[in-house]
């Protein structure tokens, strides 16, 4: 499943979207849809790629699509698949749900549950920018601790985001036991596209978690997006994963878990934090890591 | 060849959906609406069923698969009820402003709180501006027979609107009676393979269920409400063309029971119909001049009948089984605003709530009632009939 920048098809099925400069998660869609190819129908709730990509009588996606509800996500892509099947589509068709960290990991959950125990022929793609941006930057499980966000404002009583650990998809996806869950990071495409490619050829639920910075809730500058993503994978804020069959591995090792300081003041997200709260959080990722190492077997 | 068998309201419906060829069914079990789903799961472990069965976590994604299904051109069914309906409400705006057939049935049953399983109108009534065709029914036989007329009439192209099919809870769901069963290949000649171009395709694809801003939203809902218009034909016209196939009709939109030259008659929607045509008859042997309008479709409503009525009645009473909180009965507030400048004398009765029995000395009352206010008595508009204590 070798992903050659060479030989990679010159054709974009997404092009022309009302995105923000920057926007990781369009780039996540775009390198989803180089993979995925012709042979595709998607659907998407209410979010920042629907929103972007398709109001009528405009649209930025060129293969077909829907939007359906935000907790309806799952399950419209679920019975897309099953029809699919049981009116005999061409079997190469690719059903894809494409959502939010909000409209996966909170509102979506239920359905992305009740997909996964089905084992759907579905690939579930969760674009994950740490809170409900496309209505304007309110808290999700998956913002970092002490960001801050709308509905997670700073003050004499606040320090921003309160819970300490975003909710792990991965590991809600692995306890279902589908076939095919990864994680990965616009930042690192090769690897993200390798994911895809593979998830396309899995038969079943497949759930990709892709973090996708946002320049305008994160606050940073929007040529920096791949440099963020990347910051983040290399000091263990983020990691790149898959669990194949139940087989674990964790595909992308830090050299070092340096310090986390200039990451965090690079985003106006976390202007409020001080040295205290680097250290802070610098030790909440330190014992992190100790589970995964030994989650991943490498412990 | 049909067959006759003695059946439930719920697996008389469920034949209905059988027959009706559907490819995909999402469902979640709720009472009273469970007997109908358990039946769709038998249909398929005994291998007659022809559809997937797909058994999701919730009333909510039951209808987002539905949806998904019918966006890749496959019939699609799924059922619910009460508390069931309210949860897959947000899914039942999707489905209809996308302009996609599904057909549902729900049993009807009142809402929490307080819990109650049993039987009123409450939960469908409150979905009335969903968007959905609503057809309500009197008997088990009408179930199976509406349930494949509402396929018809959803995939008209004119229409291409979804349809529920309400049967009360446990009065019909749960009460046997003998159902003729149509022959499969009657069915297949009155109900053709749905076919539309409101469906993905890989030759043409397409945005579906998609985002419309302000520039051409009402566009989009005018062209709904046209389409209910063009359902009050259709309703009527795919009724008639039963009949021919199966030698059964229900009157289309709305029925007139032994209203000729009757000084009052009562209106009523669903089982209590049963109830209200036996009285009418016994009413009827003592001479008193009664009738009986039955409302089938109660979106669209048959707003034209009820206008035309004119004075054609000293008084007409509504059976509600349901009520909108701080004004009156649902379906009195259509009667009433229907009959928007005709003086004929209208109440609406508020009972049958919660599965309360409607017995038919109930509907006398009501029936004599009525003639006191046709005779001049002054009378409170709505009233709740039966009650231990107001």
């Amino acid at each position: 499943m070798a992903i050659n920048y060479k030989t990679l098809d010159d054709t974009e099925l997404l092009y022309g979207a009302k995105t923000c400069q920057g926007c990781g998660a369009i780039m996540a869609a775009r390198m989803m849809m180089k993979i995925l190819g012709k042979k595709t129908c998607l659907a998407t709730p209410a979010c920042c790629f629907a929103a972007t990509t398709t109001v009528y009588p405009q649209s930025a996606i060129f293969v077909n699509n829907a939007v359906s509800a935000f907790p309806g996500l799952a399950a419209t892509v679920s019975g897309m698949a099953v029809a699919k099947e049981v009116l005999g589509w061409d079997e190469e068709v690719t059903i894809v749900g494409i959502a939010g960290d909000g409209g996966t990991i909170d509102i979506g959950l239920q359905g992305l549950s009740g997909a996964a125990e089905r084992n759907d022929d579905i690939i579930y793609l969760c674009y994950d920018n740490e809170a409900y941006m496309n209505t304007g930057v309110q808290r999700s499980a998956s913002t970092p601790y002490k960001s801050w966000t709308t509905t997670t404002p700073t003050g004499v009583c606040s320090k921003g985001e309160r819970n300490e650990m975003r909710k792990s998809l991965f590991e809600i996806m692995v306890a279902h036991r589908i076939p095919y869950i990864a994680t990965a990071s616009v930042a690192y495409p090769k690897d993200f596209m390798e994911k895809i490619a593979k998830a396309k050829t899995v038969k079943g639920c497949k759930v990709i978690h892709v973090t996708a910075p946002c320049p305008t809730g994160w606050g940073y500058d929007p040529s920096l997006t791949v440099e963020i993503g990347k910051m983040a994978v290399e000091l263990g804020l983020w990691y790149l994963a898959e669990c194949e069959n139940g087989e674990m591995k964790l595909n992308h090792m830090p050299k070092k878990l340096g310090p986390v300081d200039d990451y965090l003041k690079m985003q106006k997200r976390f202007k409020h934090l001080n040295e205290k709260d680097y250290v802070e959080i610098s030790k909440i990722r330190d014992r992190e890591w100790i589970r995964l190492k030994k989650m991943f077997g490498l412990a | 060849m049909s067959e006759k068998a003695f059946l439930s309201g719920n697996e008389a419906a469920a034949h209905g959906v059988r027959l009706s060829r559907p490819h995909v069914v999402s469902a979640y079990p709720i009472t009273p609406q469970t007997t109908l789903v358990e039946k769709l799961a038998e249909f398929v472990a005994e291998g007659n069923a022809g559809f997937r069965y797909m058994m999701v976590e919730s009333e909510h994604s039951a209808m987002a698969s539905a949806l998904g299904a019918s966006m890749m051109g496959a019939r699609a069914f799924t059922a619910s009820s009460s508390q069931g309906l309210l949860y897959m409400c947000e899914m039942l705006s999707y489905v209809s402003g996308a302009r996609h057939p599904v057909v549902m049935v729900d049993a009807n049953r009142s809402t929490a709180t307080p819990w109650n399983i049993y039987g009123d109108q409450r939960d469908a009534l409150s979905m009335r501006d969903a968007g959905w065709i609503m057809l309500f029914v009197e008997s088990g036989q009408e179930a199976l027979d509406t349930v494949i007329q509402a396929y018809k009439i959803a995939e008209d192209p004119k229409v291409m609107t979804p349809v529920m099919v309400n049967l009360d809870g446990f009065t019909l769901t749960h009460t046997y009676d003998m159902v003729e069963i149509p022959a499969q290949d009657t069915v297949d000649k009155f109900l053709p393979p749905f076919t539309t171009a409101n469906k993905m395709s890989l030759e043409d694809p397409k945005t579906l269920c998609q985002t419309v801003g302000p520039d051409f939203h009402a566009e989009g809902r005018y062209l709904q409400q046209e389409a209910f218009g063009f359902a009050k034909v259709i309703i009527d016209e795919v009724d008639r063309e039963y009949e021919t196939f199966t030698g059964r009709s229900y009157g289309g939109m709305i029925e007139e029971y032994r209203c000729e030259d009757a000084r009052v008659v009562l209106v009523a929607m669903g089982s209590v119909v049963g109830t209200t045509r036996i009285v009418v008859d016994q009413l009827r042997e003592q001479g008193e001049k009664v009738g009986l309008i039955k409302i089938r479709s109660f979106r669209p409503f048959p707003k034209e009948y009820f206008k035309q009525l004119q004075k054609k009645f000293d008084a007409m009473g509504v059976i509600d089984r349901s009520i909108s909180f701080g004004f009156e009965g649902t379906v009195f507030s259509e009667v009433k605003s229907s009959m928007y400048g005709s003086d004929t004398k209208l109440s609406n009765y508020i009972v049958g709530l919660g599965g309360r029995d409607i017995p038919k000395s109930l509907i006398e009352e009501m029936f004599h009632k009525l003639f006191e206010l046709a005779g001049g008595k002054d009378d409170e508009e709505v009233q709740f009939l039966g009650m231990r204590w107001k």
